[in-house]
């Protein structure tokens, strides 16, 4: 009887401990519709300087969507010197001052597996200690492995640091479950709302090439056919790039699905007064200052303008026409 | 003589409309930020109060070591809503950059912390899992 005692302890004792030790990681019901495995080998390193994880993780992601920088270079964009680190704020304004599209990521863990597995690294921030503790650490997401229970970052000095995906867990969420998705022209997030986009976009303007901005806005228009911002932006980026035929195309279809946007209708006139169309262009551009509101002031000087533009060609007619 | 007095002022119209061409039409393309801007219309009191911001955020990083310039080019790649989350709060938000001066008692919970895989502070533990 002792010696069946003994036994029943000796097994509940090993069978605890080997619980501890061989306890396999549960995926989540929500990770099901994810592939199991995902690294993105090709994502970049940068071995971080002390207290330089900020520009090290930001030229990581940057390199990824084809956005070539150094730390170095990120440094005098985001770091602050009396902190000895960088702040989330300017890090995202970091990335769009290098001219990628730059957004906020998913704050949950599926969400942000999602993306790692349509090829898109995550630049999040860890706080590696506890609140009371902190210890506030950049890197970049590029993988994960729901059979082993694992992430793969690039961070700090490590090219392949491995992480259990509850420690993940643990210290991302210290940060609210803060990332930034840097992404490549054309690309957009899984889950994107569509009123961040359009702020995002607008404030990517003056930092990215007018191709890159349009790229962007073609897969927005693609995916909110309905919007007119996305299109008229669609139609200014290719016009910014010089690319008039597109530009007409993109303005031409906003005012099919917007016939009462003067906007639509003045920046159709302006393109087809600089491809010489000056009969449409005047026609187009009277519908536009018809319709008043706020911006007529612009529609009549895009009128004005064609004008010019008619009576100067007279000029230049043969002499025996006059 | 008179012709050639002709022909230099009609080429100095002809430059003179061109001129005026191109800077009026510069003017009449209307910009997506400002097709953006009209929906979204700020009061005036928002205005200044990001203009506040905006000091106050230039000032702060360059007491924290940014250069003047530097610090102008930061500023002005932030956002509206960027700015206000920065404003008065830049010695409190969360800098990213491994500082850390514990030491002592918390050295030791953050190494069970780290064991038990709430924390990563040691390069030498290894979580359970």
């Amino acid at each position: 009887m002792r010696k069946l005692a003994q036994m029943a302890v000796r097994v509940a004792a090993i069978a605890m401990l080997s619980a501890c030790v061989t306890q396999p990681y549960a995926p989540a019901a929500s990770f099901q519709n994810l592939p199991t495995q995902v690294e993105l080998i090709a994502t970049p390193f940068f071995p971080q300087d002390e207290h330089q994880c900020g520009p090290a993780a930001l030229a990581t992601v940057l390199g990824a969507a084809g956005y070539d920088t150094s730390p170095r270079q990120l440094e005098k964009m985001v770091y602050l010197p009396a902190r000895e680190g960088s702040l989330q704020a300017e890090t995202l304004a970091g990335a769009r001052r290098q001219g990628a599209l730059t957004l906020l990521a998913p704050t949950q863990l599926d969400a942000l597996f999602a993306e790692v597995a349509t090829g898109q690294p995550v630049l999040v921030l860890q706080n590696l200690g506890l609140n009371a503790a902190p210890r506030w650490h950049y890197a970049a997401l590029v993988g994960y492995d729901l059979i082993r229970g694992e992430v793969i970052l690039r961070s700090g000095i490590s090219k392949r640091e491995i992480m259990s995906i509850r420690t993940f867990e643990h210290t991302w969420a210290r940060s609210d479950h803060w990332g930034l998705l840097v992404l490549a022209p054309g690309k957009l997030p899984l889950n994107a709302s569509r009123h961040g986009l359009e702020t995002a976009l607008t404030q990517q303007e003056p930092y990215s090439h007018p191709e890159h901005m349009a790229a962007w806005y073609r897969s927005a228009a693609e995916h909110w056919p309905d919007s007119l911002l996305f299109m008229l932006g669609l139609g200014n980026a290719m016009y910014a790039a010089g690319h008039l035929d597109e530009a007409e195309d993109a303005f031409r279809t906003a005012v099919a699905q917007h016939a009462d946007s003067p906007v639509a209708l003045n920046n159709l006139a302006h393109v087809l007064n600089a491809k010489g169309k000056l009969e449409q262009a005047l026609a187009v551009a009277e519908q536009a200052v018809s319709l008043g509101g706020e911006w007529q002031p612009q529609a009549l000087a895009t009128r004005d303008a064609i004008l010019g533009a008619i009576r100067q060609g007279a000029h230049h007619q043969p002499a025996r026409l006059h | 003589m008179t012709k050639l007095s002709q022909s230099i002022v009609y080429t100095i119209i002809f430059l003179f409309n061109l001129a005026a061409l191109s800077l009026s039409a510069q003017a009449a393309m209307i910009g997506t930020e400002a097709v953006l801007a009209a929906q979204n219309r700020q009061a005036a009191e928002d205005k200044v109060q990001l203009a506040l911001a905006r000091d106050d955020v230039s000032s702060q990083l360059q007491k924290m070591g940014v250069n003047p310039d530097d610090a102008r080019q930061r500023v002005a790649a932030l956002s509206d809503q960027e700015l206000e989350n920065l404003s008065h709060r830049l010695d409190r938000l969360p800098a990213g950059g491994d500082f850390f001066g514990t030491v002592g008692l918390i050295f030791i919970i953050l190494i069970i912390t780290d064991l038990l895989g709430f924390t990563k502070i040691f390069p030498f533990t290894r979580a359970q899992r």
